[in-house]
């Protein structure tokens, strides 16, 4: 059988999978659709908060960022899952005693205030909007690898899929097709890692075999650091970027993991405070085997790829290069016409232009595996696409049906209407982001540093705040959101995306203390604390209801069902 | 529940939570990050030490922290009966 028809097959199938889940698990009410009746088990809803978490970047792009920065790289891998501690300690179980459906309901009601209620509904619309974009436009490109259509048309399948199972089963719907996608996105991405650990290694466990030895008896690590001396890069364990932006973008991921709305809104769907703890343990159980395994494929990887190609004959390349060229992933160039691959740091004498997909994409292909797991793959980068869109758009309908039309805008309508509102939303939300996904504004590009920052900035210090502190009031909660997200939004503006100021004076050299767009949202976290302590402090102490449910939220006993009223 | 035996749990949560997050920040900012070119100069197995928490030590702590943040909470809410 063919690899394309192969490829349809399994795609195929495993969308069928999530259409079958989706109708097998409808939504009857508002409760259901928001939170998923608040009666998913720890272990599903781990599953499944792993599966919206990891995104087609951390199922496609991840492994091969970190193998093209070496230790630089773990930014992500320490920020993507070091959020998950703070999820875990600060936020989960007192949000979940909480007991409401979304996150501008906590802000809006620990803050009795219309204003910060929506603040928070645009930080979350602007957020889920950012991010959801790029889902679509990943689930585009992951057809039109594997598949060879357009993106465009990949985008419409994924809407088309996506809206199908959403609108039909809210949460509910979502969280049951997550723990298949989960399924299914963990064994593509495990099966072609231990493969490689084996071949290059002989030790079946990528997270040991990338520090064990090669066939005549080194250092894998020892063996890639020398190769990267060779060729004139920084060595691949120790990296280029300077401890303080380290520093600060790892520190803006985490907090902006803590931070980000379709993460929080997970914690809402288990039965009691002791399962919210319980379930950020099984997420990041689930993650983590995949952030520990992605920086050993990182390792295999590009060790092979620079042993296979450099200072090697263009003409005598395996078939997967000539493939990968033809999709622009791999460029040639033979500048000094010797008919050899020149793979140097030295950017007049490089001969190689290779895209950073092509670790996890290429990765089955380089080390000859079998056609069903490529088709396999096909189908984790989609299902890691598609669960995250999903994921995002619930927050996006919900912001629109319950924290905007029935919170603010028109507050008698019935559950039955809402419902519908709800639905309605999702539709209008997926034709926003296809729309997006297949005009990418510039802003898509930096999708890490806009939606973590702004999480960051806005988000975790506000709900810390109001669980930890029961001064913290209104004018304090407010103004603290508006000056962290308006300074990082500012930086980001001027220093990432060019709109403000001169493009010559935003390179590194004028950064503020050296700290780079993707770190700022650290210190706009800071910003975000500091000038709510202050203010606050100025200001009148909040009312002692609010007071009482701060109060009642500390202790788990008695959570009860998560209530819109 | 009385206010003084609130207040008693809450500052027993607080304890636990100033503990584990200090873990939290030494393990990965301290050395993953802060440390990790001193940590560099030993290596166990293949791994520089430095690297090794940077890119796997530090989530295997992660996941401890959540494990004994569960165990002493569960503990907690037994003793002062707030358990469901």
């Amino acid at each position: 059988m063919s690899l394309q028809l192969l490829t349809y097959i399994v795609v195929g199938l495993s969308f069928a999978l999530y259409i079958g889940i989706s109708i097998w698990s409808r939504a009857g009410s508002t409760n259901d659709f928001y939170v998923a009746g608040g009666g998913v088990s720890p272990l599903a809803n781990g599953m499944a908060t792993a599966a919206d978490w990891m995104s087609a970047a951390s199922f496609i792009s991840m492994a091969g960022i970190i193998s093209f920065s070496g230790y630089d790289g773990s930014v992500y891998l320490m920020g993507w899952t070091g959020g998950y501690v703070l999820l875990a300690l600060l936020l989960a179980p007192y949000l979940r005693k909480f007991g409401k459906f979304t996150v501008p309901d906590f802000i809006g009601d620990r803050y009795y205030s219309k204003t910060a209620r929506l603040v928070a509904i645009i930080c979350a619309l602007f957020v889920s909007f950012t991010y959801i974009a790029g889902q679509m436009r990943g689930v585009g490109v992951v057809f039109s690898r594997f598949l060879e259509v357009e993106v465009n048309t990949g985008v419409y399948v994924g809407m088309a899929i996506v809206l199908f199972y959403s609108v039909l089963g809210g949460m509910k719907g979502i969280t049951y097709t997550q723990v298949a996608q989960y399924c299914i996105m963990i064994f593509a991405f495990m099966v072609p890692a231990i493969f490689i650990s084996i071949q290059m290694t002989g030790n079946p466990i990528p997270q040991l075999g990338f520090g064990d030895r090669v066939a005549d008896g080194t250092y894998l690590l020892d063996k890639l650091d020398g190769l990267h001396r060779e060729l004139g890069f920084a060595e691949y364990t120790s990296g280029n970027k300077s401890t303080l932006d380290v520093f600060m973008i790892t520190a803006a991921l985490m907090l902006g993991t803590a931070g980000l709305p379709h993460v929080i809104v997970r914690f809402f769907t288990v039965p009691k405070v002791k399962d919210a703890r319980k379930s950020a343990l099984y997420a990041l159980i689930f993650i983590a085997i995949l952030y520990t395994t992605a920086p050993a494929i990182a390792v295999f990887a590009r060790t092979n790829l620079i042993e296979t190609v450099n200072n090697q004959s263009y003409d005598q390349m395996p078939t997967w290069f000539s493939k990968w060229e033809t999709t622009g992933l791999l460029d040639f160039n033979d500048k000094n016409n010797d008919g050899l691959i020149q793979y140097l740091a030295d950017p007049d004498k490089n001969e190689l232009d290779i895209d950073r997909d092509i670790i996890v994409l290429a990765n089955p292909e380089i080390a000859n595996l079998p056609n069903w797991i490529i088709a396999l793959v096909a189908a984790g980068g989609m299902a890691a696409a598609l669960s995250t869109a999903a994921g995002l758009l619930l927050v996006i309908s919900a912001s629109v049906s319950h924290d905007l039309l029935k919170k603010m805008v028109m507050p008698n309508i019935t559950e039955k209407q809402e419902l519908w509102a709800a639905r309605g939303s999702s539709v209008v939300a997926v034709i926003v982001a296809g729309y997006f996904g297949i005009n990418p504004p510039g802003f898509v590009a930096s999708v890490v540093a806009l939606a973590f920052g702004l999480a960051a900035a806005s988000f975790f210090p506000a709900i810390v705040m109001g669980i930890f502190s029961k001064r913290m009031n209104k004018q304090g909660a407010i103004t603290g959101m508006v000056f962290g997200l308006g300074i990082t939004l500012y930086y980001i503006a001027r220093f990432k995306l060019n709109w403000i100021g001169a493009i010559e004076n935003s390179g590194p050299d004028h950064w503020w203390f050296g700290i780079s767009p993707e770190g700022f949202g650290t210190f706009g976290m800071l910003v975000n604390f500091i000038t709510a302590i202050i203010v606050s402090r100025c200001t009148k102490k909040p009312p002692i209801e609010i007071v009482e449910i701060v109060d009642h939220i500390r202790i788990p006993k008695g959570a009860g069902k998560a209530q819109s009223h | 529940m009385d206010a003084a035996t609130k207040k008693a749990y809450w500052r027993e949560n607080i304890k636990y939570l100033t503990f584990l997050l200090i873990i939290w920040f030494t393990v990965s900012f301290g050395c993953g990050i802060l440390l990790a070119d001193f940590l560099n100069q030993f290596q166990v197995g293949g791994f520089k030490l430095g690297f090794w928490f940077a890119q796997q030590g530090a989530i295997y702590c992660f996941l401890v922290l959540i494990l004994a943040y569960i165990i002493l909470m569960n503990r907690l809410d037994k003793k002062y009966n707030v358990n469901e």
